[in-house]
């Protein structure tokens, strides 16, 4: 007992130590803040209390003008207007039903625009200034410039308003902006862009609009105002000028873009078109789509509702996001990849009973069809699954893998637009990371049977395979696509290209290359798309394909017999002419069976439309702009600009 | 009749007298300085005046909480802080980009609040469990029950709750028996640490430059510290309008709702963080202080309740909690007088927020249990 009083007591006689020190710590960091008010409160009083009182600067944001969206020849995508606005401070407005029905036999307000406004007082308090109604006509200006002086907390104000005059033509291209949300603000924070943020209301949400957010927007200028002590600004003390976000110039073409769109009539789909040479994304199509005005000002909930349940999945971006196993699409690549790794020459034939046998298992062509012994022309004309069946032990998964990589197969493609999905090109080592157990883990023999043939793990964006078919129409020339193609500075007109040279070449052969697309050519002749080329003015070269969506586990396929929506994607690849190509193209359309069809008739009337405005074009002009470097044409990469065609 | 005044006799008898003076002088100075903060009567003020209600409650049911039955509550206390903060971390609700809330189903709570009182508490337990001279091993144990919550609300991220867990913690460690010898390093380190930052500012604060181990937006607030200009449309606004506060207050201030820096709206969050800026551009170098003094007050109440405090336990609890208040002060009146960076921490009684004042509450219950609890002597 006398023990523990000893130790407690020494305790305490230390504690008491340490509490004098931590004592004393605390008065010197006091000082050190007393110095500091000595600092601001006497040495610099006079300057500080100058800047507060005698001036009493107020620092203005003046936010910059938002950047227009035009595609390649100037028609408009997206563009600001002015439009008159009724803000309203809810603290100083007084009683809101009050100032409603005081409001509205002038200036009109539907239950929709009263719902809106209350929902955004309560998100972001009462003394914010909120939009009460945007879109104000000459009228209700007027009058309410006139009345305002019995409305207290409300201001009538001019802004720039956002609008696409395209409606819902490209409108996943565009996407839309929307209001600032808190998960906007931490990112800007994070990025240190908030305060280009302050006096703007909206920002990039979806398709170019996000992604270009940062040109687009532009900086944010200031002005400091001498005000007067009841807060009324009496001159401008200094003015640093916001500047403009930048123009963008899209590289599609709207007239092309609507035939497209057109083209896919009420079917549910995706077509990416890019101009081979340069990685000009021409047509970019989503079908359904959306009209993007309906987000500007923050959706209605009805609109959102219809949007987001539609079983057509108006909002997806079909291109980008969708992945599917493109089927025999894929062909192409394949043959190639046997020719360029040596693993069968075009002229081997093999046999084609209608199925191809390996470790006792049967693997069918589709339809069944025997179309006895034909070598890789042949195959890729009627596409044989046999043929390609046969190919897939003797490349291999890794094989393949490393042959599609360069194409972008299962990689993004970095097209300028959010979202972009990366897919699966499959090999051992992907199996590997993607499965948890030991022997799901396990990469088997069958199993590039029917990757060899574009199903099975293969699982890849409409993009990737208008990529790769504008790399192979490109001879290997790998041009990142874009949608936008410049930035335009609004004052002094002067472009900057987004995409200017070659990211690399894979190295191919020339005669390679010629086999695969004379045969891909005769596909369109005398092949399995030759009814929706038949009397084309140019040589297409194409590639149909089906994309399951269900497995069928070895059972006849019956279109009728299954749901629409379980119903196989029409799938078609192809660019044209033959000879320097001038537009590759990948179409998918959803649940419409064959690819021959039905996705190969959109492709023509797209090539037909382009391909007619090019011969026209050049009919008057000299083709511009194109140089062929002299370099050999075999040079790996980076070349600049595009390597002379066949 | 009897068994009223018998109840009133103990509230009465359970309260700190000093303490509780200096508390009421700084209540009435928080509602002053929020009167003319919200420009006169408004909900806030009223909110205010609620929340200091429910702060005195909970100060009193916890004064009247006699110190071995808060000691007994450390444990399950403090574990039922760190499930939380774990709650947080898988199933937290997200708001303003961090994700401090738990939602469960009626409210929704922030744990990392509770661990400011749960952290000193717990360590206090297990000093007073170890009793006798800090060996390695238990300042390892100790080190490690602070740092799990700290980085737990670190990662939310919380970097003001957390530095002030830390804060709670370490200043148990520290008057636990912390060896001087180990102190006096990291305090020179500190202090070299800091005056490098400022010495190479401008290749620390260039773009390219990537600090390993804070965030992005933790880098931007520092640099903005060492230099307001380089952001005056966003962070630097703050720190750039509350020293224009403070110093045009100068010695004698602008006098009560006379701030024009307050009532046009330049100081930002005015009724919370920034509340000092109000209070200094009004009542001046006097005002600024005459404050300080007062704080100065509690602190010396506090460790003189420390200090008399008959159990290691109650000891190291009274000072850590008393610490802990004096660091809220520093750092937010650092942060508002430019010296500090913009961390989100309130000035106790004075900063709008019924949480805070919560906590407040509950740990100057314990200091008052502290001081007025003698074991009954047999």
């Amino acid at each position: 007992m006398f023990e523990f009083k000893k130790t407690g007591l020494q305790q305490k006689n230390k504690f008491l130590l340490r509490a004098v020190v931590a004592g004393i710590f605390a008065v010197i960091c006091f000082s050190l803040l007393v110095t500091r008010f000595w600092v601001l409160q006497v040495d610099r009083h006079e300057g500080l209390a100058a800047r507060a009182d005698s001036n009493r600067i107020a620092v203005v944001p003046i936010p910059p003008r938002r950047g227009e969206i035009v595609d390649r020849n100037g028609e408009v995508l997206a563009r600001n207007y002015l439009s008159y606005t009724l803000e309203v401070v809810p603290a100083r407005a007084g009683n809101l039903d009050e100032l409603f029905s005081e409001l509205m036999p002038i200036v009109y307000m539907s239950t929709a625009d009263q719902r809106r406004f209350k929902r955004r007082v309560a998100e972001s308090g009462r003394y914010a200034s909120v939009v009460l109604r945007n879109n104000l006509n000459e009228t209700e200006a007027a009058w309410f410039s006139a009345h305002s002086f019995r409305f207290p907390g409300v201001e009538l104000r001019a802004r720039w308003v956002r609008e696409y005059p395209q409606g819902k033509s490209a409108g996943h291209v565009v996407g839309y902006i929307g209001r600032i949300s808190e998960g906007d603000v931490n990112s800007l924070e994070e990025s240190g862009q908030l305060g280009n943020y302050r006096g703007t209301d909206v920002i990039g949400k979806k398709g170019i609009e996000k992604t270009y957010e940062t040109a687009l927007h532009g900086k944010t200028g200031l002005q400091e105002l001498e005000i007067t002590a009841r807060g009324k600004p009496v001159r401008v003390l200094k003015r640093v000028d916001p500047v403009p976000g930048s123009n963008l110039v899209l590289s599609l073409d709207m007239g092309l873009q609507r035939i497209a769109e057109e083209a896919f009539k009420d079917m549910r789909g995706a077509l990416v078109a890019i101009e081979p040479a340069t990685g000009d994304v021409l047509a970019f199509v989503s079908q359904p789509s959306y009209d993007p005005n309906l987000f500007i000002d923050g959706i209605d909930a009805e609109s959102w509702r219809q949007l987001n349940e539609s079983p057509d999945h108006p909002l997806i971006n079909r291109p980008v996001i969708g992945t599917y196993p493109i089927g025999s699409t894929y062909k192409p690549f394949v043959a190639l990849a046997a020719l360029e790794l040596n693993k069968r020459r075009a002229t081997d034939r093999i046999s084609d009973p209608g199925y191809f046998e390996f470790g006792g298992q049967r693997f069918r062509n589709s339809g069944s069809t025997a179309f006895g012994s034909i070598d890789m022309h042949q195959a890729l004309v009627v596409s044989s699954d046999t043929y390609f069946y046969s190919l897939g032990p003797e490349i291999g998964v890794n094989g393949l893998h490393d042959f599609m990589k360069p194409f972008g197969f299962g990689q993004l493609t970095g097209i300028d637009i959010d979202g972009e999905k990366r897919g699966v090109l499959p090999s051992t080592e992907w199996k590997r990371q993607a499965y948890k157990k030991r022997d799901q883990q396990r990469w088997y023999a069958g199993e590039t049977i029917s990757v060899a043939v574009g199903q099975g793990y293969n699982s890849f964006t409409l993009m990737q395979l208008a990529q790769a078919t504008a790399v192979l129409a490109n001879d290997g020339v790998f041009m990142k696509p874009h949608l936008v193609r410049a930035l335009e500075n609004p004052k002094t007109g002067a472009q900057s290209l987004t995409v200017a040279e070659a990211s690399y070449k894979i190295p191919l052969k020339k005669e390679n290359l010629q086999i695969i697309k004379r045969a891909l050519a005769e596909v369109t002749t005398v092949g399995t798309a030759r009814q929706a080329f038949a009397g084309a003015a140019y040589q297409a070269a194409g590639k149909t394909g089906t994309a399951q969506v269900y497995s069928l586990r070895g059972a006849k396929y019956r279109a009728s017999a299954i749901d629409e929506r379980l119903r196989d994607h029409a799938l078609f690849m192809a660019f044209a002419p033959l000879v320097n190509p001038k537009i590759a193209i990948a179409v998918i359309v959803e649940n419409a069976g064959w690819g021959g069809s039905v996705a190969a008739p959109v492709a023509r009337k797209v090539f037909d439309a382009w391909l007619a405005r090019d011969a026209k074009k050049s009919a008057v002009t000299v083709p511009t702009s194109i140089t062929v470097t002299p370099t050999a044409p075999n040079t790996t990469a980076p070349v600049t600009n595009r390597v002379g065609g066949q | 009749m009897k068994y009223v005044f018998a109840f009133l006799g103990r509230v009465i008898s359970a309260i700190d007298w000093p303490l509780m003076i200096i508390l009421m002088i700084l209540a009435s100075v928080g509602l002053l300085v929020m009167h003319s903060a919200v420009g006169g009567t408004d909900w806030r003020f009223a909110d205010q005046t609620r929340n200091f209600i429910v702060a005195l409650c909970a100060m009193w049911v916890v004064a009247l909480t006699p110190p071995h039955i808060i000691m007994r509550l450390a444990v399950p206390f403090y574990i039922l802080g760190v499930l939380l903060l774990l709650g947080v971390f898988f199933f937290g609700d997200t708001s303003k980009g961090a994700t401090r809330w738990l939602n469960l189903g009626f409210t929704r709570i922030q744990p990392s609040e509770m661990m400011k009182i749960a952290v000193p508490l717990m360590l206090a337990w297990y000093f007073q469990k170890r009793e006798g001279p800090m060996n390695t091993l238990d300042f390892f144990v100790a080190v490690l029950l602070l740092i799990v919550p700290c980085l737990l609300i670190i990662k939310q991220p919380d970097l003001g709750t957390a530095l002030l867990v830390f804060g709670a913690g370490f200043c148990v460690i520290y008057f636990a028996g912390l060896s001087f010898k180990l102190l006096l390093p990291v305090v020179i380190a500190g202090v070299i640490g800091v005056g490098s930052i400022v010495a190479y500012q401008d290749d620390l604060c260039d773009d390219d430059f990537d600090w390993v181990v804070l965030h992005d937006y933790q880098k931007h607030r520092i640099c903005t510290l060492l230099d307001p200009s380089t952001d005056p449309l966003g962070k630097g606004f703050h720190t750039i309008q509350s020293t224009i506060a403070v110093g045009s207050g100068g010695v004698y201030g602008k006098g009560y709702m006379n701030g024009t820096q307050t009532h046009l709206d330049f100081i930002p969050e005015r009724t919370t963080d920034f509340i000092f800026a109000v209070f200094s551009e009004e009542f001046g170098l006097y005002g600024g202080v005459t404050l300080l003094l007062l704080y100065l007050l509690l602190l010396a109440r506090g460790l003189t309740i420390a200090v008399r405090a008959p159990t290691h336990f109650s000891r190291l609890l009274a000072g850590s909690i008393t610490m802990v208040l004096f660091i809220y002060v520093f750092v937010n009146i650092g942060m508002v007088t430019g010296i500090l960076p913009v961390v989100g921490v309130p000035l106790p009684f004075l900063s709008y927020g019924g949480t805070a004042l919560m906590t407040i509450g509950i740990a100057c219950g314990m200091l008052m249990s502290i001081s007025k609890y003698r074991p009954p002597v047999n």
